[in-house]
């Protein structure tokens, strides 16, 4: 398992690549990447950034990824997200998971997702042209964690 | 108690700081934030009904019990993703 949080960009291609490996035993490879929008709640967005609370924040993904590999039977998980200035079609998150058989590496990367966006402390910040805004929690977002209790 | 409280995001930026010391007779977390959000101003935030709240790096409940030394914070809702 690892966890990543940087401001550096990555390539969404080699992070899906990487999740194989080599690895045999490796039979289904999930991976979704999350990028920056160019419009969002009725604003067009030139940009944002991405605040976060160092130590916890890698605490948090840490903690969502072994709950995964509790629910699932996994071979490989990686999450890597980006924190600090980001432009539109920037990637943002990647999370990749590899299993033997596909459902397991759906699930478990649909609920790492779900887990993320209501319990990693990430907050976006958007440039709009009527200036910055903070973006708001989605109740849509703590509707989706909530199908995993 | 003592204790250090960081704030992040919206909260930060109304507020001025990222982090400040509070010595007080607290027991759980919502003794923290109540007496922060009865100093007024801008501390009213943290009466928000959404608000969220870590201990030592955990995220936990308002009932959350207390130790000397404690780190926690208080945040808006996240939106990472």
């Amino acid at each position: 398992m690892a966890v990543r949080v940087q401001e550096a960009a990555f390539d969404p291609g080699a992070e899906v690549n990487a999740m194989h490996a080599a690895n045999v035993g490796v039979g289904a490879v999930v991976g979704f990447v999350g990028y920056v929008r160019d419009f969002n709640d009725g604003r067009e967005v030139a940009g944002m950034f991405l605040e976060h609370y160092p130590g916890m924040t890698e605490k948090a993904l840490a903690k969502i990824v072994v709950e995964a590999e509790g629910r699932w039977p996994l071979l490989k998980v990686e999450v890597l997200h980006r924190i600090g200035a980001l432009e539109p079609g920037e990637p943002i998150v990647f999370v990749g998971v590899a299993s033997a058989h596909r459902q397991a590496a759906f699930d478990a990367c649909n609920f790492i997702m779900d887990y993320l966006k209501t319990r990693a402390p990430f907050w976006k910040k958007e440039n709009t042209q009527q200036g910055p805004r903070w973006v708001e929690g989605k109740q849509s977002d703590q509707d989706a964690a909530g199908r995993w209790d | 108690m003592k204790v250090k409280v960081m704030y992040f995001a919206r909260y930060r930026e109304l507020l001025g700081i990222d982090a400040e010391r509070l010595e007080g007779d607290f027991k759980v977390l919502d003794d923290v934030r109540q007496a922060l959000a009865g100093k007024g101003g801008h501390y009213a935030v943290l009466a928000e009904q959404n608000l969220m709240c870590a201990r030592n790096e955990e995220l936990c409940r308002l009932d959350e019990p207390l130790e000397e030394g404690d780190e926690i914070a208080f945040f808006p809702p996240v939106t990472g993703g």
